[in-house]
Formats: C-alpha cells, structure tokens, sequence
C-alpha cells in the first residue's frame, strides 16, 4: 500500500436542527491510500454521497476534521478550498453533468479553462485524453451526440484532464446499462489507477465490486464495516 | 479570465435560440426606446427652430409666452428701454407671425414670416443663392430652402406671389440649421416690412433680441426686465421653455414617458425572463463548475459577461435599426422631426444597463445559491 491519500476522523454530519434533524454521518472515520480503489457501498440513504462531498471538500462536517495528503482541507478558506479541488480532485458525477452547448474537447478542457491555461493548449490537452479514454475523433461532437457510456468516457476525461490526485466518482454506473458500466470501471482500474492516485467510488451496483481495493459498507451514516479488501 | 470568459461566451451563443431571444429582447426594447425619444427629442428640437436659428443670447417677451411660435406683441417703449439698460451690448426687435401666402396658381398656403431688424438684419439665415442686400429691395423677401420650399412650388429667384395682397419677390434662397415645427415654409424679410404687408395688433414687437456685453450681465438684464412687467430668457432657457410646454401641457411628455416605460417592460420581460431560464437550464452545471473548483466571483463574471455581452449586441442593434428606419423616412418626408441626439443614447443605454442588471440579478442569486453538494444529490 502506499501512502495516505484521505483521512477522515471522527466525521459527523447532520441536517436540519431539533425533530427535524437527521444524522448523515456518525463518527466517521476512514482512511483511503495512493494506488486504491476505495468503494463505499450501502443503501440509499446511508449516508454515502455525504461522506463523499465531505472527503471531497464540498460539505462541511459539523465535527470531525478531513485531510487530503496532510492538509486539513476544512481550515481552508472557500477561495482556497475551491482551488484545492481544482488542482488535487477530479469529479465524475453521476448524470454527467456536461455542458451540452460544448462540444466534447471544450467539456474536457473545463478544468485546465479554470485554472487559466492557455484555450488552444487545454483544447489539444484535452484531445489527448479523449483518446485515452477511446474516444479519438470525437472531439467535435456535442454530448447528445453520444452514447451513455461515450458521455461517461468524457466526463472520466473532464475529471482526469488536470491529473489529479484524487479522483471521485459518484454513482458512476447509475446511468449505463451493465455492460457499459462494468467497461467503464474496467478502464479505470486498468488505466486510470496508478499508485500515485487514489480512487473513491460511491455505488451500489454489485456487478463492479470486482475492481474495488476495499469496499467499506455504510448503514445510516455509520461504517459497518469493510466488506472486502484487496483486488 | 479570458479563458473562463470565453467559456461563457460559448455557452451563451451556442443556445442559438435563446441567445436569439435574448437579442431579439434588448434590439426590440431599445428600437422602442431609441424611436420614441428620437421623435421626441426632434420635436422638440423643431419647436424651438427660430431661437435655435435666430441665435440670440437672449430673448425678451411677454411673461405669457410659452412657445416661440406663439408671440404676444410688446410696444416699442420695451425696445427702447431694454436698450438704454446697463450691459447691453445692443438689442434688436424679431418680428414672427403666422400669414398665408397665394401662390401663382391660385392656391393658398400657410407659411411663418419672420421680420428682421432692418440696420442690422441680425439673426439672417446663411444665404445659398441671391444677395443679402436685396432684401432692402422693393418686396424683398428671403425663402427658406427645406423640405417645405416644395409648398411654395419651389420658387426661385425672382419668383413671385402675393402676401395679404401685397407682392412678394423672391430674392434670396437661405438655408437654416433647423426645419419649423409644423411645416410651414419660412419667409425672410426686414421687420419694417414685415409689419407693413401683414395685419398687426397694436403691438408689433414679437420679441426684443439683445446681446449682453458679457456673460456677467445677463442676470442684471434679465431683473431689469422683469421690472419692465416682461421676461428676458436666454437661448437656452427659451428653448427648455418651449420644450416644457411641449412635455407637460401637451401630454407629449407623459406619452413618452408611457412608450419609454412599455419599450422598458417589454425588453424586460423578453430579455429577462429568457436570461433567467437559461440560468436555470443551465443552473446544474453550474453547480457542477462550482464543485470542479470554480470560484464565485468568476461565476458571476461568466453571468456578468454573458448578460453585458448580449447587451452590448442588442443596443447596437437597436439603435442601428432605429437611425436605418429614421434615414429611410428622411427619404420620404424630408422634414421628419425624429433626432437622434447623445441623451436617448444615453437613455436608452442606462435603460439596457437596468434590464441586464436585473436579468443578471436574478441569474447571480440563482447560481450563488446552488450548492456543489445538491450535484451530488442529483
């Protein structure tokens, strides 16, 4: 194993206040390391998505503190932390999520667009990762053009394009029928993990449990668990 | 920035039909806007055509003129009084009356007469064919050449017809800066013959043009005719008294305020609306920037940009459309009292300012408000 991507410590979160408070995560804690592909599995309602957008530094804890390669990440100020997820985290989100007024290099481009490089030099960059995700030649066409599993291809190429550390994947299978989803993840463990990067998946979709490093099971905000370690 | 900037702009002109919309929205409202003030403004310009073409730095009236047009005689006394006041450079009578003129063929038309003072013949048009000292000649007169000379069949020189039954020669064509109002054509003459060919009251001094020796005594002239029981204007007062009779005794005003007011609201709601549901179509994907790593300050440049850029089309479009339309029907009437002058510009460019400000409002709220983890919530 390598070293520690993520830990969180004693994470809680809740929403809403007096009867109508709801506990989303109780006492998290966890640890993800480079080269991992860290699954976290459980019922709807579980609290998987939150405990997701808190490693991400997208939600604040209540309480409990998270840090990404020894950065207390919820000391950041916002400027900092929106940076910090620029440079460090790459997201794919569960419908996509791409802009359907650009074509698939634009959409790709997105982040090295944020970070102010060059137009030109993010288009071409991100041409290159279109074809690592096999989807050479396609560069000029809008996301309605695709397919599902072609739409989820450029948004792993979108979160991958800034070479993250740390790349989140949220339901990545919830729009793709099986055969698509299980391809997808296959390319991810096979060309996208590498021991310098660590992976987390939210999902329930059994059929992909094959790729997972570790699978930590959640079950009303607590971790129940981990269900299986080691591909 | 330029980047970021650039993303918006795809976004915002690769939804051709809601950019279209969008456009179609602040061209149509500021096209409203720009035409109706250009009318108004123009007609207002039109109304006060002999001060703007007489030039006098002050005019002194009867207290109960309200327009230019409409004189009320003042006796001579005035004339002489104003010009033994202290600071007065010199001070010349205006004669300006409505006649009706009967041209060669029988037929009757309205024009203004307007009497010079005969030594110094100050406020003459620029002469563009015939001499300036002919106008002391027997029945001398001088004919505007606008876009009414075609009433008068447009004479020339040595043209003739008849003024209350007396003979009128032409002998000069002049050209003024600025076209009358109602569409008369304009006759030149000298003031004593103006009051000899056409019936008068008993007083025959329509206005009483004086020249300050300097600006500092333009209040000390202006009490002392108070104290006469008459009222001394300069250029600039006269022509915003006209204008204001225009704007609030006539409705003129309130009827374009009324249009101003539909152009704002109809741009508005268009330009408005569609920016608004093309913020929350795209309202997902922006929380998704904001979870990438986008900041909200740039956010708001993107909407910033994307609404000002829009913005910037439609008003150049609007106003494009507007001077094309105005120029076409100069071709067609000539005398077309619409002028497009910096203030509708500037109006109709503070009106463009507020709609994309509140359209963008509405945008910036929506999108600051969205949180990155409501992406992750679907």
């Amino acid at each position: 194993m390598g070293s520690v991507a993520i830990r969180g410590n004693d994470l809680n979160k809740w929403f809403g206040e007096g009867e109508a408070k709801t506990m989303a995560l109780r006492e998290v804690n966890l640890q993800a390391e480079f080269g991992e592909m860290v699954y976290i599995v459980g019922p709807s309602g579980s609290g998987k998505t939150t405990l997701l957008s808190v490693l991400s530094g997208i939600l604040r804890p209540n309480s409990g503190s998270v840090s990404v390669e020894g950065v207390d990440i919820w000391g950041l100020s916002n400027d900092e932390l929106a940076d910090f997820r620029l440079n460090k985290i790459g997201f794919v989100f569960q419908d996509f999520h791409l802009f359907p007024r650009l074509n698939t290099a634009e959409n790709v481009a997105i982040p090295l667009i944020l970070r102010k490089r060059d137009w030109n030099a993010s288009i071409a960059e991100a041409i290159k990762y279109l074809e690592i995700v096999g989807l050479e030649g396609r560069a000029d066409l809008f996301p309605m053009k695709l397919s599902g599993g072609e739409q989820q291809r450029v948004a792993i190429a979108r979160a991958m394009v800034g070479q993250p550390d740390i790349l989140i994947m949220d339901e990545p299978t919830a729009s793709l029928d099986g055969d698509t989803g299980h391809a997808i993840l296959k390319f991810v463990h096979g060309s996208i993990l590498n021991e310098k990067r660590c992976i987390v998946v939210v999902t329930h979709d059994s059929r992909i449990y094959e790729f997972a490093s570790r699978i930590l099971k959640m079950e009303d905000g607590r971790l129940a668990g981990t269900e299986r370690s080691a591909v | 920035m330029v980047g970021i900037l650039k993303l918006a702009f795809k976004l915002l002109v690769n939804d051709k039909a809601k950019f279209s919309a969008l456009i179609v929205g602040i061209t149509f409202a500021v096209f409203l806007m720009m035409f109706i003030t250009s009318m108004f403004f123009g007609v207002l310009n039109h109304a006060s055509s002999t001060v703007i073409n007489i030039g006098a730095s002050i005019w002194v009236m009867d207290p109960a003129v309200q327009t230019v047009s409409n004189s009320v005689g003042m006796p001579n006394y005035v004339l002489d009084a104003v010009r033994s006041m202290q600071g007065v450079k010199y001070a010349v009578p205006l004669y300006s009356s409505g006649a009706l003129v009967k041209l060669p063929d029988g037929s009757y038309q309205t024009v203004t007469v307007v009497g010079l003072d005969d030594i110094s013949l100050f406020g003459r048009p620029a002469l563009v064919s015939g001499k300036i000292e002919d106008i002391y000649a027997e029945n001398g007169f001088l004919v505007v050449d606008d876009a009414e000379i075609a009433k008068l069949e447009y004479p020339k020189l040595g043209s003739e017809f008849e003024l209350n039954d007396h003979r009128v020669v032409v002998v000069g064509l002049a050209k003024v800066s600025t076209s009358g109002l109602y569409g008369t054509p304009t006759l030149y003459t000298t003031y004593t013959r103006a009051v000899q060919y056409l019936p008068n009251p008993r007083f025959t001094i329509s206005y009483v043009l004086v020249e300050p020796k300097s600006q500092a005594d333009v209040q000390r002239i202006k009490q002392e005719v108070t104290s006469l029981g008459y009222l001394a204007l300069t250029k600039e007062e006269f022509m915003k008294r006209t204008a204001d009779f225009f704007v609030y005794q006539t409705g003129g005003g309130t009827n374009m305020l009324i249009m101003t007011l539909v152009s704002f609201i109809v741009g508005l709601s268009i330009s408005g609306q569609t920016f608004y549901t093309f913020i929350l179509e795209n309202l997902e994907r922006f929380g998704a920037l904001k979870a990438i790593g986008t900041k909200n300050r740039e956010l708001v440049g993107m909407i910033l940009f994307q609404v000002g850029f829009t913005a910037f089309i439609g008003y150049g479009l609007g106003v494009g459309i507007c001077t094309v339309l105005m120029w076409l029907a100069r071709l067609r009437l000539p005398s077309y009292a619409a002028m497009e002058t910096y203030a509708n510009l500037v109006i109709a460019f503070v009106m463009v300012l507020i709609i994309t400000a509140i359209s963008s409002y509405a945008g910036v709220r929506r999108v600051l408000k969205i949180e990155p983890f409501d992406i992750f919530r679907g």
